[in-house]
């Protein structure tokens, strides 16, 4: 395989896609070589155009439905499906067609990943298909888009990016990196959301970051994209006279984003029509969350406007006689957005958990307390040990509960109304005046839609030897879940041990040592195994078992799956194996069992069927 | 047209030449004697027809952006629809819709920019060899340039076009599909 020419950085977002790269032999990568790649895609039946994002939407159209050679894209490809701004415009209009958020079902271990279960209320005669065949057909699109304005230089010989959130769960990092391999992204490494955005700024600063930052900074990233939101926090520290940035943690995956919001505020006004006599149809919802979202944006930025009309227009062709007009005013978009998904909260407020009803419908496991600010300060509380082992920073004084940040980076589109991102910032300033710390401040300069795919696209870059990386390894540390050997109690479940498989904060390309316990494995029969995650247990090593754990410390992730091939052994047969992680070069978790005598290895499953 | 004068030596030949054509060819030593009575030459019949200096713009394009400004700015509803019975209100709602989507397509496609960037009103000079396709003179239009004037518009010009491409067999002329909900 040849040099690698150019570092691509894909952000395969819940609602955009995007893809950005820099010229290796450039150099010089922060001085501005980053470019993003215009995404033809079809915008309506036979038209295709160039667009900056592409929509993360996948359309599976009847066959009745189109013209043929009304699906052909600019490299020949006719393909029988949709992606893109076509797909999510159909869609609208016929969603039981549509696959959107793939994302959040690709790391929703309930579900069975490989399946072919989305459209996820779809009749059977519609095709369907796996949240992970939807990204590989995502991925081979910016693929095909890429190699078509690229011929000299193709896709698989590049330095690849994927950005994942920071949140995502070892499976669910397998599955994306699975998707590019498949996609034909051959030299891939994933990289978190937030410190992809940080990475951008990092770049845009064109060397100015060290003087904005000093040793001793702890920099929070709030990430709120359309559909998740991503905290993580990254240190700065000393090293050999070098500044340094250690992401130090991240925080739990909340599935609530910015179309959250405007469902929210389409629904509060709508509700408002129907009490006024005008119920709304489906369809009419759908232009009136459109013309809420714009409505959010020139509300929640600082302007005068005091009310904005939305229209509803007509779906037939009588648009003056059909349309329906109401207006919005900046106090409910304040009583809904604001207040609704930013409430002003003590710093030990803690998201409500609703208790789950017995009956529950396997949808998207979305976050249960919409108010963004007590997740915020949740994961702050969490997290006040998270730089104990940091020298230079230590911990916070004695009478703080919760991690002081200093400075705070905002990513997604959330935060272009200008007016959230302060509602934040007043917040968290409000927590710190009330322990004596000084305020944060305000990172500013990154672009909030596109962030993520150039600090991918400039990691590539750094991974080359050409700038400040960001250090940290896993924010994890993970655990297998062992049964005592206790007595069998009739009617209890036997206790569960944690034993670590995993430290926390392994860096891409290291492994772990091998843990003293043995496991017995039955040839021939798959052994399942509970596993575990925790995102505050710095100081566990390999081996360490745990018997109990204060609630939240630990974190049930989806079952994972051990079968030892039955070649060259009699099934039934018991073999002794250890359980050694790795992270592979591409950042993803790997459990390899190791038996007792003899050089075979065999790889733990993560995405286990449900 | 100007064109060089010729050497002394290239004169002699088209002496002689001229010569045996005035002797032998009756229309030139016709032709000779105007142009010696300081009559210019006729010229010969102009080989272009007028009209064909005209083209016709393929639809193709035109029909294409009224497609774009239906699909996304309600524009041919829009137009189509008989105001008269409708409240000011209620047309300035439905405008809203259609400015709204106009505007984002026009964004789309065109890139715009005044032809002239002082403020309209104000005083301007013209002069001479201006773009007369770019700039129109209205009112008192005599004398020479440099011209001199108030800016009544400030004019508009697309710096760039980008529409979007079309699938061979794609049928433009239908603006808007006929929707049918099953």
């Amino acid at each position: 395989m040849s040099e690698a020419r150019y570092a691509i950085g894909v952000d395969l977002g819940t609602t955009n896609c995007a893809l950005s790269y820099v010229d290796l032999a450039a150099g010089e990568g922060a001085s501005g070589q980053q470019q993003t790649m215009p995404i033809p895609q079809l915008t309506g039946p036979g038209m295709v155009q160039d667009r900056n994002l592409l929509p993360s939407f996948l359309y599976l159209p009847h066959a009745d439905e189109m013209v043929p050679g009304d699906l052909v894209l600019p490299w020949g490809a006719q393909p029988d499906f949709i992606v893109g701004e076509l797909a999510r415009e159909r869609g609208a209009q016929t969603p039981i067609r549509l696959v959107s958020s793939a994302k959040s079902w690709l790391c929703h271990a309930g579900v069975d990943r490989r399946g072919a279960i989305l459209p996820q209320e779809a009749p059977e005669e519609v095709p369907h298909t796996s949240p992970l065949d939807t990204t590989v057909r995502y991925l081979e699109h910016l693929r095909d888009a890429w190699n078509h304005q690229h011929p000299d230089a193709p896709l698989g010989e590049q330095e690849l990016t994927i950005t994942i959130p920071a949140s995502f769960d070892p499976a669910a990092r397998e599955l994306t990196a699975e998707a590019a391999r498949t996609a034909g992204y051959e030299r891939v490494t994933v990289l978190e959301e937030p410190q992809a955005a940080l990475y951008s700024w990092i770049q845009s600063s064109e060397g100015a970051w060290r003087k904005q930052v000093q040793v001793g900074e702890i920099i929070l990233v709030v990430d709120a994209g359309g559909g998740t939101t991503d905290l993580s926090l990254i240190a700065v520290i000393e090293n050999d006279g070098n500044l340094e940035l250690h992401r130090i943690a991240v925080g739990d995956h909340i599935l609530l984003g910015g179309d959250n919001m405007d469902l929210a505020l389409a629904h509060m006004v709508a509700g408002k029509l129907a009490a006024q006599g005008t119920p709304l149809d489906p369809w009419q919802v759908r232009a009136l969350t459109h013309g809420c979202r714009a409505a959010k944006e020139l509300l929640l930025v600082e302007s005068d406007h005091e009310v904005i009309p939305i229209v509803v227009p007509s779906r037939s062709s009588r648009l003056i006689g059909g349309s329906i007009r109401t207006e919005v005013s900046r106090q409910e978009v304040t009583a809904t957005l604001v207040e609704g998904f930013f409430p002003v909260v003590e710093a030990g407020a803690r998201p409500l958990n609703r208790p789950r009803t017995g009956l529950m419908q396997l949808g998207l496991p979305y976050a249960q307390d919409a108010a963004i600010t007590r997740h915020l300060a949740a994961f702050l509380t969490r997290q006040i040990s998270a730089t104990a082992d940091l020298a230079g920073i230590g911990t916070p004084a004695a009478n703080a509960s919760f991690l002081h940040p200093t400075a705070v980076l905002f990513n997604g589109g959330v935060f272009k109304s200008a007016l959230l991102a302060n509602r934040i910032m007043d917040i968290l300033n409000g927590w710190l005046k009330s322990e004596g710390a000084p305020p944060a401040r305000r990172l500013e300069g990154a672009d909030l839609d596109l962030a993520v795919a150039r600090g991918a696209a400039y990691y590539g870059y750094v991974r080359h030897g050409g700038g400040v990386r960001i250090r940290g390894g896993t924010a994890q540390a993970y655990y297998v879940g062992v049964e005592s050997a206790l007595p069998a109690v009739p009617g209890m479940a036997p206790p569960v041990q944690a034993l670590c498989v995993a430290p926390f904060g392994m860096e891409e390309g290291s492994a772990a040592d091998l843990p003293p316990q043995e496991f017995g494995l039955v040839v021939g029969e798959p052994a399942h195994f509970r596993f575990f995650g925790s995102s505050v247990r710095r100081q566990d090593q390999v081996g360490t078992r745990l018997d109990h754990w204060a609630a939240g410390e630990l974190q049930e992730l989806g079952e994972i799956e051990l079968a030892l091939p039955a070649e060259g052994r009699t099934p039934g047969e018991i073999v002794p194996v250890k359980l050694r992680a790795a992270i592979s070069e591409a950042g993803t978790l790997r459990l390899e069992a190791i038996p007792r005598e003899g050089a075979e290895r065999w790889q733990v499953e993560f995405d286990v069927r449900s | 047209m100007t064109e060089r004068k010729l050497s002394l030596f290239a004169r002699i030949p088209l002496a002689i030449s001229a010569f045996w054509r005035i002797v032998f060819n009756g229309e030139f030593a016709q032709e000779v004697v105007r142009l010696r009575q300081g009559v210019s030459p006729e010229r010969p019949e102009p080989t272009v027809k007028p009209a064909a200096l005209l083209q016709e713009t393929g639809p193709a394009a035109a029909l294409q952006m009224l497609g774009l400004l239906q699909q996304d700015g309600r524009f041919i509803d829009f137009i189509e629809e008989d105001v008269a019975g409708f409240s000011d209100a209620e047309i300035g709602a439905a405008a809203r819709v259609v400015h709204e989507g106009c505007r984002k397509v026009m964004r789309e496609h065109f890139t715009l920019k005044p032809v002239r960037s002082e403020l309209e009103g104000a005083r301007v000079t013209l002069e001479a060899g201006f773009d007369a396709a770019a700039l129109r003179l209205t009112g008192n239009v005599v004398g020479d340039p440099p011209f001199k004037g108030a800016l009544t518009h400030k004019g508009w010009i697309a710096v760039e076009t980008k529409l979007p491409k079309v699938a061979i067999g794609h049928n433009v002329a239908i603006l808007a599909p006929a929707e049918v909900e099953l």
